[in-house]
Protein backbone atom coordinates (compact mmCIF):
# COMPACT_ATOMS: atom_id res chain seq x y z
CA UNK A 1 0.00 0.00 0.00
CA UNK A 2 1.12 3.55 -0.67
CA UNK A 3 1.95 5.96 2.13
CA UNK A 4 1.49 9.75 1.83
CA UNK A 5 4.49 11.77 0.62
CA UNK A 6 4.80 15.42 1.72
CA UNK A 7 3.84 18.08 -0.86
CA UNK A 8 2.81 15.35 -3.28
CA UNK A 9 -0.49 14.09 -4.63
CA UNK A 10 -0.52 10.40 -5.50
CA UNK A 11 -3.00 9.78 -8.27
CA UNK A 12 -4.72 6.59 -7.21
CA UNK A 13 -8.00 4.99 -8.15
CA UNK A 14 -9.92 6.73 -5.36
CA UNK A 15 -8.75 10.12 -6.59
CA UNK A 16 -9.33 9.09 -10.21
CA UNK A 17 -12.96 8.28 -9.42
CA UNK A 18 -13.38 11.66 -7.82
CA UNK A 19 -11.78 13.49 -10.74
CA UNK A 20 -13.33 11.38 -13.48
CA UNK A 21 -15.54 14.12 -14.95
CA UNK A 22 -12.73 16.69 -14.80
CA UNK A 23 -10.43 14.29 -16.60
CA UNK A 24 -13.08 13.62 -19.25
CA UNK A 25 -13.29 17.38 -19.87
CA UNK A 26 -9.49 17.53 -20.23
CA UNK A 27 -9.41 14.59 -22.60
CA UNK A 28 -11.95 16.34 -24.84
CA UNK A 29 -9.39 19.13 -25.34
CA UNK A 30 -7.33 16.78 -27.53
CA UNK A 31 -8.97 18.16 -30.66
CA UNK A 32 -8.62 21.61 -32.22
CA UNK A 33 -12.40 22.08 -32.51
CA UNK A 34 -12.92 21.33 -28.82
CA UNK A 35 -10.10 23.65 -27.80
CA UNK A 36 -11.78 26.41 -29.81
CA UNK A 37 -15.11 25.62 -28.16
CA UNK A 38 -13.50 25.82 -24.72
CA UNK A 39 -11.81 29.14 -25.51
CA UNK A 40 -15.04 30.55 -26.98
CA UNK A 41 -17.25 29.78 -23.98
CA UNK A 42 -15.81 28.02 -20.95
CA UNK A 43 -19.16 27.87 -19.15
CA UNK A 44 -20.91 26.20 -22.05
CA UNK A 45 -18.02 23.80 -22.46
CA UNK A 46 -17.94 22.90 -18.78
CA UNK A 47 -21.72 22.37 -18.74
CA UNK A 48 -21.23 19.23 -20.85
CA UNK A 49 -19.26 17.42 -18.15
CA UNK A 50 -21.54 17.39 -15.09
CA UNK A 51 -19.04 19.29 -12.94
CA UNK A 52 -19.85 20.63 -9.48
CA UNK A 53 -19.87 24.40 -8.91
CA UNK A 54 -16.58 24.00 -7.00
CA UNK A 55 -14.93 22.16 -9.87
CA UNK A 56 -16.02 24.81 -12.37
CA UNK A 57 -14.68 27.47 -10.07
CA UNK A 58 -11.29 25.77 -9.91
CA UNK A 59 -11.08 25.83 -13.70
CA UNK A 60 -12.24 29.46 -13.95
CA UNK A 61 -9.69 30.51 -11.35
CA UNK A 62 -6.90 28.46 -13.02
CA UNK A 63 -6.29 26.93 -9.60
CA UNK A 64 -4.00 24.14 -10.77
CA UNK A 65 -3.12 22.68 -7.38
CA UNK A 66 -6.82 22.78 -6.43
CA UNK A 67 -7.61 20.83 -9.59
CA UNK A 68 -4.89 18.26 -8.80
CA UNK A 69 -6.40 17.79 -5.35
CA UNK A 70 -9.86 17.47 -6.90
CA UNK A 71 -8.62 14.47 -8.86
CA UNK A 72 -7.44 16.01 -12.10
CA UNK A 73 -4.46 14.00 -13.27
CA UNK A 74 -1.45 16.18 -14.13
CA UNK A 75 -1.18 14.86 -17.69
CA UNK A 76 -4.85 15.64 -18.26
CA UNK A 77 -4.57 19.01 -16.52
CA UNK A 78 -1.82 20.04 -18.96
CA UNK A 79 -4.52 20.31 -21.64
CA UNK A 80 -6.38 22.98 -19.66
CA UNK A 81 -3.03 24.64 -19.09
CA UNK A 82 -2.31 24.68 -22.78
CA UNK A 83 -5.78 25.95 -23.73
CA UNK A 84 -5.46 28.82 -21.24
CA UNK A 85 -1.89 29.84 -22.10
CA UNK A 86 -0.37 28.22 -19.02
CA UNK A 87 2.43 25.88 -19.98
CA UNK A 88 3.81 23.29 -17.58
CA UNK A 89 6.34 25.63 -15.97
CA UNK A 90 3.77 28.36 -15.35
CA UNK A 91 1.47 25.79 -13.78
CA UNK A 92 4.35 24.44 -11.72
CA UNK A 93 5.39 27.87 -10.48
CA UNK A 94 1.83 28.48 -9.29
CA UNK A 95 1.72 25.10 -7.54
CA UNK A 96 4.99 25.95 -5.78
CA UNK A 97 3.56 29.32 -4.80
CA UNK A 98 6.13 31.38 -6.71
CA UNK A 99 6.27 33.60 -9.76
CA UNK A 100 7.26 32.09 -13.10
CA UNK A 101 10.52 34.05 -13.02
CA UNK A 102 11.33 32.91 -9.49
CA UNK A 103 10.73 29.31 -10.53
CA UNK A 104 12.92 29.60 -13.62
CA UNK A 105 15.70 30.98 -11.44
CA UNK A 106 15.80 27.64 -9.61
CA UNK A 107 16.55 25.70 -12.84
CA UNK A 108 19.97 24.76 -14.23
CA UNK A 109 19.45 25.52 -17.94
CA UNK A 110 16.61 27.93 -18.35
CA UNK A 111 16.81 27.92 -22.14
CA UNK A 112 15.68 24.30 -22.29
CA UNK A 113 12.01 25.16 -22.73
CA UNK B 1 14.47 -16.67 -35.93
CA UNK B 2 13.81 -13.17 -34.62
CA UNK B 3 16.09 -11.86 -31.92
CA UNK B 4 16.49 -8.84 -29.68
CA UNK B 5 19.75 -7.17 -30.66
CA UNK B 6 19.64 -4.15 -28.40
CA UNK B 7 17.84 -2.23 -25.70
CA UNK B 8 17.62 1.47 -24.93
CA UNK B 9 16.47 3.22 -21.77
CA UNK B 10 15.66 6.84 -22.52
CA UNK B 11 13.53 9.70 -21.31
CA UNK B 12 10.50 11.11 -23.08
CA UNK B 13 9.93 14.78 -22.35
CA UNK B 14 7.21 16.62 -24.31
CA UNK B 15 9.29 19.75 -24.94
CA UNK B 16 11.72 17.70 -27.07
CA UNK B 17 9.06 17.30 -29.81
CA UNK B 18 8.81 20.98 -30.76
CA UNK B 19 12.60 21.33 -30.43
CA UNK B 20 12.99 18.69 -33.16
CA UNK B 21 10.17 20.14 -35.29
CA UNK B 22 11.55 23.66 -35.15
CA UNK B 23 15.16 22.70 -35.78
CA UNK B 24 16.41 23.86 -32.36
CA UNK B 25 18.50 20.78 -31.55
CA UNK B 26 21.82 22.63 -31.82
CA UNK B 27 20.87 25.44 -29.43
CA UNK B 28 23.14 25.49 -26.36
CA UNK B 29 20.36 24.37 -24.00
CA UNK B 30 19.53 21.31 -26.11
CA UNK B 31 22.81 20.38 -27.80
CA UNK B 32 24.10 18.29 -24.86
CA UNK B 33 21.01 16.09 -25.11
CA UNK B 34 21.09 15.59 -28.87
CA UNK B 35 24.88 15.18 -29.01
CA UNK B 36 24.54 12.12 -26.78
CA UNK B 37 22.35 10.51 -29.44
CA UNK B 38 24.87 10.93 -32.29
CA UNK B 39 26.77 7.72 -31.39
CA UNK B 40 23.48 5.99 -30.54
CA UNK B 41 22.11 6.73 -34.00
CA UNK B 42 25.36 5.45 -35.56
CA UNK B 43 25.10 2.29 -33.46
CA UNK B 44 21.49 1.79 -34.55
CA UNK B 45 22.33 2.48 -38.19
CA UNK B 46 24.99 -0.25 -38.01
CA UNK B 47 22.62 -2.71 -36.31
CA UNK B 48 19.79 -1.96 -38.76
CA UNK B 49 16.90 -3.15 -36.59
CA UNK B 50 13.75 -4.16 -38.45
CA UNK B 51 11.39 -3.42 -35.58
CA UNK B 52 11.44 -1.28 -32.42
CA UNK B 53 9.18 -2.31 -29.55
CA UNK B 54 8.51 0.91 -27.66
CA UNK B 55 7.48 0.53 -24.02
CA UNK B 56 5.87 3.84 -23.18
CA UNK B 57 2.95 5.52 -21.50
CA UNK B 58 0.26 7.63 -23.06
CA UNK B 59 -0.30 11.09 -21.56
CA UNK B 60 -4.05 11.35 -22.09
CA UNK B 61 -3.85 11.62 -25.86
CA UNK B 62 -5.59 8.32 -26.54
CA UNK B 63 -6.16 6.43 -23.28
CA UNK B 64 -8.65 7.81 -20.76
CA UNK B 65 -9.92 6.55 -17.43
CA UNK B 66 -13.07 5.05 -18.99
CA UNK B 67 -10.93 1.94 -19.36
CA UNK B 68 -7.33 1.97 -18.32
CA UNK B 69 -5.31 -1.10 -19.26
CA UNK B 70 -2.29 -2.13 -17.20
CA UNK B 71 -0.41 -3.38 -20.27
CA UNK B 72 -1.70 -2.61 -23.79
CA UNK B 73 -0.01 -3.98 -26.91
CA UNK B 74 -0.50 -2.47 -30.35
CA UNK B 75 -1.47 -5.12 -32.90
CA UNK B 76 -2.12 -2.83 -35.89
CA UNK B 77 -0.56 -2.34 -39.32
CA UNK B 78 -0.04 1.35 -38.58
CA UNK B 79 -0.36 3.87 -35.75
CA UNK B 80 -1.70 7.41 -36.02
CA UNK B 81 -0.01 10.51 -34.64
CA UNK B 82 -2.05 11.70 -31.67
CA UNK B 83 -3.08 15.16 -30.50
CA UNK B 84 -2.31 15.41 -26.80
CA UNK B 85 -3.84 18.84 -26.42
CA UNK B 86 -1.17 20.89 -28.22
CA UNK B 87 -1.97 19.96 -31.83
CA UNK B 88 -0.87 17.07 -34.02
CA UNK B 89 2.81 17.08 -34.93
CA UNK B 90 3.60 16.88 -38.64
CA UNK B 91 5.13 13.41 -38.46
CA UNK B 92 4.55 10.42 -40.70
CA UNK B 93 2.34 7.65 -39.38
CA UNK B 94 4.17 4.80 -37.75
CA UNK B 95 4.22 1.50 -39.60
CA UNK B 96 3.67 -1.44 -37.28
CA UNK B 97 4.26 -5.15 -37.73
CA UNK B 98 0.89 -6.76 -37.16
CA UNK B 99 2.20 -10.29 -37.76
CA UNK B 100 4.87 -9.91 -35.11
CA UNK B 101 2.37 -8.26 -32.75
CA UNK B 102 0.01 -11.20 -33.23
CA UNK B 103 2.77 -13.64 -32.43
CA UNK B 104 3.80 -11.64 -29.35
CA UNK B 105 0.20 -11.48 -28.14
CA UNK B 106 -0.22 -15.24 -28.46
CA UNK B 107 3.11 -16.09 -26.88
CA UNK B 108 2.79 -13.59 -24.05
CA UNK B 109 -0.79 -14.58 -23.20
CA UNK B 110 -0.65 -18.37 -23.76
CA UNK B 111 2.94 -19.21 -22.86
CA UNK B 112 3.95 -16.50 -20.42
CA UNK B 113 0.55 -15.69 -18.92
CA UNK B 114 0.68 -11.91 -19.28
CA UNK B 115 -2.93 -10.81 -19.79
CA UNK B 116 -2.40 -7.96 -22.22
CA UNK B 117 -5.03 -5.65 -23.64
CA UNK B 118 -4.73 -5.82 -27.44
CA UNK B 119 -5.26 -2.63 -29.42
CA UNK B 120 -6.08 -2.34 -33.12
CA UNK B 121 -6.03 1.45 -32.98
CA UNK B 122 -3.59 3.61 -31.06
CA UNK B 123 -2.67 7.23 -31.66
CA UNK B 124 0.87 7.63 -30.36
CA UNK B 125 2.19 10.79 -28.73
CA UNK B 126 5.31 12.17 -27.06
CA UNK B 127 5.84 9.16 -24.80
CA UNK B 128 6.38 7.11 -27.94
CA UNK B 129 7.40 9.71 -30.51
CA UNK B 130 10.12 11.56 -28.62
CA UNK B 131 12.20 8.38 -28.18
CA UNK B 132 11.63 7.64 -31.88
CA UNK B 133 12.75 11.18 -32.77
CA UNK B 134 15.85 10.87 -30.63
CA UNK B 135 16.91 7.54 -32.16
CA UNK B 136 15.75 7.65 -35.77
CA UNK B 137 15.48 10.23 -38.53
CA UNK B 138 12.11 10.13 -40.25
CA UNK B 139 11.50 11.03 -43.88
CA UNK B 140 8.39 12.65 -45.32
CA UNK B 141 6.72 9.29 -45.78
CA UNK B 142 7.95 7.19 -42.92
CA UNK B 143 10.40 5.92 -40.34
CA UNK B 144 13.42 3.69 -40.92
CA UNK B 145 11.99 0.98 -38.63
CA UNK B 146 8.64 -0.59 -38.03
CA UNK B 147 7.49 -0.01 -34.46
CA UNK B 148 5.15 -1.66 -31.97
CA UNK B 149 3.74 0.32 -29.02
CA UNK B 150 3.48 -1.36 -25.62
CA UNK B 151 1.61 1.04 -23.36
CA UNK B 152 1.95 0.70 -19.58
CA UNK B 153 -0.20 2.21 -16.83
CA UNK B 154 2.26 4.34 -14.88
CA UNK B 155 -0.21 7.08 -13.93
CA UNK B 156 -3.23 5.61 -12.12
CA UNK B 157 -2.25 3.60 -9.04
CA UNK B 158 -2.31 0.64 -8.54
CA UNK B 159 0.42 0.33 -11.19
CA UNK B 160 2.13 -2.88 -12.20
CA UNK B 161 5.12 -3.55 -9.96
CA UNK B 162 8.66 -2.94 -11.17
CA UNK B 163 9.27 -6.67 -11.00
CA UNK B 164 6.21 -7.39 -13.14
CA UNK B 165 7.55 -4.97 -15.74
CA UNK B 166 10.95 -6.70 -15.61
CA UNK B 167 9.32 -10.14 -15.99
CA UNK B 168 7.31 -8.82 -18.95
CA UNK B 169 10.60 -7.88 -20.59
CA UNK B 170 11.99 -11.37 -20.02
CA UNK B 171 8.81 -12.86 -21.48
CA UNK B 172 9.06 -10.50 -24.44
CA UNK B 173 12.57 -11.79 -25.15
CA UNK B 174 11.41 -15.40 -25.03
CA UNK B 175 8.40 -14.57 -27.21
CA UNK B 176 10.55 -12.84 -29.83
CA UNK B 177 12.85 -15.85 -30.01
CA UNK B 178 10.03 -18.15 -31.10
CA UNK B 179 9.09 -15.95 -34.07
CA UNK B 180 10.23 -17.75 -37.22
CA UNK B 181 11.05 -14.72 -39.38
CA UNK B 182 14.64 -13.53 -39.26
CA UNK B 183 14.11 -10.10 -37.69
CA UNK B 184 16.36 -7.83 -35.64
CA UNK B 185 14.50 -6.11 -32.85
CA UNK B 186 15.34 -3.35 -30.41
CA UNK B 187 13.35 -2.63 -27.27
CA UNK B 188 13.03 0.89 -25.93
CA UNK B 189 12.08 1.52 -22.30
CA UNK B 190 11.03 5.14 -21.98
CA UNK B 191 10.15 7.70 -19.34
CA UNK B 192 11.46 9.81 -16.47
CA UNK B 193 13.94 9.81 -14.82
CA UNK B 194 13.44 11.85 -11.64
CA UNK B 195 10.65 14.38 -11.88
CA UNK B 196 7.59 15.61 -10.07
CA UNK B 197 5.02 17.73 -11.86
CA UNK B 198 2.56 18.67 -9.12
CA UNK B 199 2.30 20.01 -5.61
CA UNK B 200 4.79 22.16 -3.74
CA UNK B 201 7.36 19.56 -4.73
CA UNK B 202 6.96 20.44 -8.43
CA UNK B 203 10.35 20.47 -10.13
CA UNK B 204 11.99 18.06 -7.69
CA UNK B 205 14.89 16.10 -9.20
CA UNK B 206 17.48 13.75 -7.74
CA UNK B 207 20.54 13.14 -9.89
CA UNK B 208 22.10 10.86 -7.28
CA UNK B 209 19.10 8.54 -7.45
CA UNK B 210 19.06 8.66 -11.25
CA UNK B 211 22.76 7.73 -11.49
CA UNK B 212 22.22 4.93 -8.96
CA UNK B 213 19.28 3.66 -11.03
CA UNK B 214 21.47 3.60 -14.16
CA UNK B 215 24.23 1.77 -12.25
CA UNK B 216 21.80 -0.83 -10.96
CA UNK B 217 20.08 -1.25 -14.29
CA UNK B 218 23.45 -2.14 -15.73
CA UNK B 219 24.89 -4.29 -12.94
CA UNK B 220 22.01 -5.86 -10.99
CA UNK B 221 18.59 -5.49 -12.64
CA UNK B 222 17.16 -8.41 -10.63
CA UNK B 223 17.79 -6.46 -7.43
CA UNK B 224 16.60 -3.20 -8.97
CA UNK B 225 13.33 -4.88 -9.94
CA UNK B 226 12.52 -5.20 -6.24
CA UNK B 227 12.23 -1.41 -5.90
CA UNK B 228 8.76 -0.24 -4.86
CA UNK B 229 6.69 2.57 -6.31
CA UNK B 230 6.87 4.20 -2.89
CA UNK B 231 10.69 4.24 -2.96
CA UNK B 232 10.83 5.67 -6.47
CA UNK B 233 8.27 8.38 -5.72
CA UNK B 234 9.87 9.39 -2.43
CA UNK B 235 13.38 9.53 -3.80
CA UNK B 236 12.80 10.73 -7.35
CA UNK B 237 9.37 12.39 -7.44
CA UNK B 238 5.86 11.06 -8.03
CA UNK B 239 6.09 11.09 -11.82
CA UNK B 240 9.41 9.20 -11.79
CA UNK B 241 7.51 5.91 -11.44
CA UNK B 242 7.69 5.85 -15.24
CA UNK B 243 11.11 4.32 -14.64
CA UNK B 244 9.50 0.92 -14.15
CA UNK B 245 9.22 0.80 -17.95
CA UNK B 246 13.03 0.81 -18.23
CA UNK B 247 12.98 -2.53 -16.44
CA UNK B 248 10.90 -4.05 -19.23
CA UNK B 249 13.66 -3.09 -21.65
CA UNK B 250 16.33 -4.50 -19.30
CA UNK B 251 14.41 -7.76 -18.97
CA UNK B 252 14.23 -8.00 -22.75
CA UNK B 253 18.00 -7.88 -23.30
CA UNK B 254 20.35 -10.58 -22.07
CA UNK B 255 21.30 -10.46 -18.37
CA UNK B 256 24.90 -10.38 -19.64
CA UNK B 257 24.19 -7.65 -22.21
CA UNK B 258 26.99 -5.15 -22.68
CA UNK B 259 26.25 -1.54 -21.82
CA UNK B 260 27.22 0.63 -24.79
CA UNK B 261 26.14 4.24 -24.18
CA UNK B 262 25.21 6.23 -21.11
CA UNK B 263 24.31 9.88 -20.65
CA UNK B 264 22.50 12.13 -18.20
CA UNK B 265 21.18 15.66 -18.68
CA UNK B 266 18.78 17.46 -16.36
CA UNK B 267 18.28 21.03 -17.56
CA UNK B 268 14.79 21.91 -16.29
CA UNK B 269 12.43 19.59 -14.43
CA UNK B 270 13.20 16.05 -15.61
CA UNK B 271 16.30 13.92 -15.34
CA UNK B 272 16.84 12.85 -18.96
CA UNK B 273 18.75 9.60 -18.93
CA UNK B 274 20.08 7.46 -21.71
CA UNK B 275 21.50 3.96 -21.52
CA UNK B 276 21.90 1.33 -24.21
CA UNK B 277 22.65 -2.39 -24.15
CA UNK B 278 23.75 -4.79 -26.83
CA UNK B 279 23.06 -8.51 -26.87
Amino acid sequence: MLRPIPDTTIFDLRLSRRGYRLNQLCAALCSPEEREAFKRDEQAFMARFDLTAEEKDLILKRDFQGLIEAGCNIYFLLKIGSATGNGLYRMGAQMRGESYEAFLATRKIRGAV
Amino acid sequence: MARIVGGLGLSHVPSIGPVVDRGRTQEPAWKPLFDAYVPVREWLAKMKPDVAIVVYNDHAADFTFDKYPTFALGVAERYLIGDEGFGTRALPEVTGDAELSTHLAQALIYEHEFDLTLCQKIAVEHGFLVPMNLCFAHGPSGWPVRAIPLQVNVIQHPLPTARRCYRLGQALRAAVETYPEDLKIVVMGTGGMSHQLQGKRFGYMNEKFDQWFLDQLESDPEALARITHQEIMEQAGAEAVELIMWLTMRGAVSPRARRVHRNYYAPMTTGMGLITFEG
